[in-house]
């Protein structure tokens, strides 16, 4: 009972912040070429790379477009909410049982509304989580979108329709629940999260 | 201007609600094209051939039951000049799956990834290992059926939001 429990893998959902630990050998940071060094984003002045990020670089070409493709979906101008885009993406995390992505994006999603019973509910109750009319909507159209073959129906869009989304928003949210379709195929399959080591007590 | 990929695909008619839509997403439209080279065509294939990755393309499409998209990944096999060998057979057909061990563990890996990712654990990556793909090859494979799997949803959303527009 005295041995400390530390890096645990995690298995269960959770909006807790957690650590995440490639399979494979990432690339080693003073052994990467110039194309992984620009694929990473490696500059003088930031040299503070994730293992993630070291992982993906033993394919730099795929690294370098993905970066900002994912970055203009998910933080792009005008369009569907923050809020609304990370609810995208829990949406198809929860399908792919992607737990680490999960936790990065509903603790974003509580953080953006201020509110933390959304994420509860989708957690205690995956796919058929049971939310207000226009989440619903949201993570309906996500979740049905992550399955394989896609099942979003004319309804489910029809849905989106209904509660006022405009054909941008609309095009939002299938473009942050499809990214998370690319994002959790590597970060679920590549590694494992991880449980931070508990901080001692002083 | 030309119509990139996706909207091609998805068949988005110029001046719809939709495509007009999209205008303000012109970046992120040029930057799933780029993604579509880096994956299927990338300068460095490493132990994945173009030929492979056409044919594991048009694999994923059909298990995603995309018709078009697998016509589309058909015709790059084709322009690869292999659309008669093995790849086409076996590889660009979700009904056969090939024998050589090297060629079996990327197939299958390929299917886990399209059909039931959630259920992906370490020693699938063992398995990878152990037909001899090095890490490399293994992001490579990961990243190409991660791609494709984005692109699918992609079409298919828009597909469905033309319905209602």
């Amino acid at each position: 009972m005295s041995e400390p429990v530390q890096n645990s893998p995690v298995h269960e959902f959770t909006a807790e912040p957690l650590q995440w630990s490639p399979y494979l050998k990432p690339v080693r940071l003073e052994e990467a070429t110039p194309e992984q060094l620009d694929a990473m984003k490696v500059t003088p002045s930031n040299k503070k790379v994730s293992e993630y990020v070291l992982t993906l670089a033993h394919d730099p070409e795929s690294l370098a477009v993905r970066s900002p493709l994912f970055n203009a979906i998910m933080y792009g101008r005008d369009g569907l909410s923050r809020a609304e885009r990370e609810l995208g993406a829990v949406g198809a995390s929860i399908v792919n049982r992607c737990v680490y992505c999960a936790s990065v994006h509903a603790a974003q999603f509580n953080r953006l509304t201020e509110r933390t019973d959304v994420i509860a509910r989708i957690f205690a109750d995956g796919p058929a989580a049971e939310l207000e009319e226009h989440q619903q909507a949201i993570f309906d159209f996500a979740v049905k979108l992550s399955e394989t073959p896609p099942a979003v129906t004319r309804e489910d869009a029809a849905a989106l329709r209904d509660c006022g989304l405009s054909a941008l928003e609309m095009a939002d949210l299938v473009l942050s629940a499809a990214i998370f379709g690319w994002a959790n195929r590597l970060m679920h399959t590549l590694g494992e999260p991880l449980r931070p080591p508990a901080k001692p007590v002083a | 201007m030309q119509t990139d990929i996706i909207q091609g695909l998805a068949s988005i008619a110029a001046g719809s609600p939709l495509a007009e839509a999209l205008k303000a997403r012109a970046e992120i439209m040029r930057l799933s094209d780029a993604s579509h080279d880096a994956v299927l065509l990338p300068k460095a294939p490493g132990g994945l051939s173009h030929a492979m990755r056409a044919a594991l393309a048009t694999r994923m499409a059909l298990w995603l039951g995309d018709d078009a998209l697998a016509a589309h990944y058909q015709t790059l096999l084709a322009k690869t000049g292999a659309a008669a060998g093995e790849l086409a057979v076996t590889v660009a057909a979700t009904e056969a799956t090939p024998t050589q061990p090297r060629l079996a563990a990327i197939v299958r890996h390929i299917d886990l990834l399209t059909r039931e990712p959630r259920a992906a654990t370490r020693a699938d990556i063992e398995a990878l290992e152990a037909a001899g793909l090095d890490e490399a090859d293994i992001v490579r494979l990961s990243e190409l059926a991660a791609f494709v799997n984005y692109q699918a949803r992609v079409i298919a959303g828009f597909r469905s939001l033309q319905g209602v527009m």
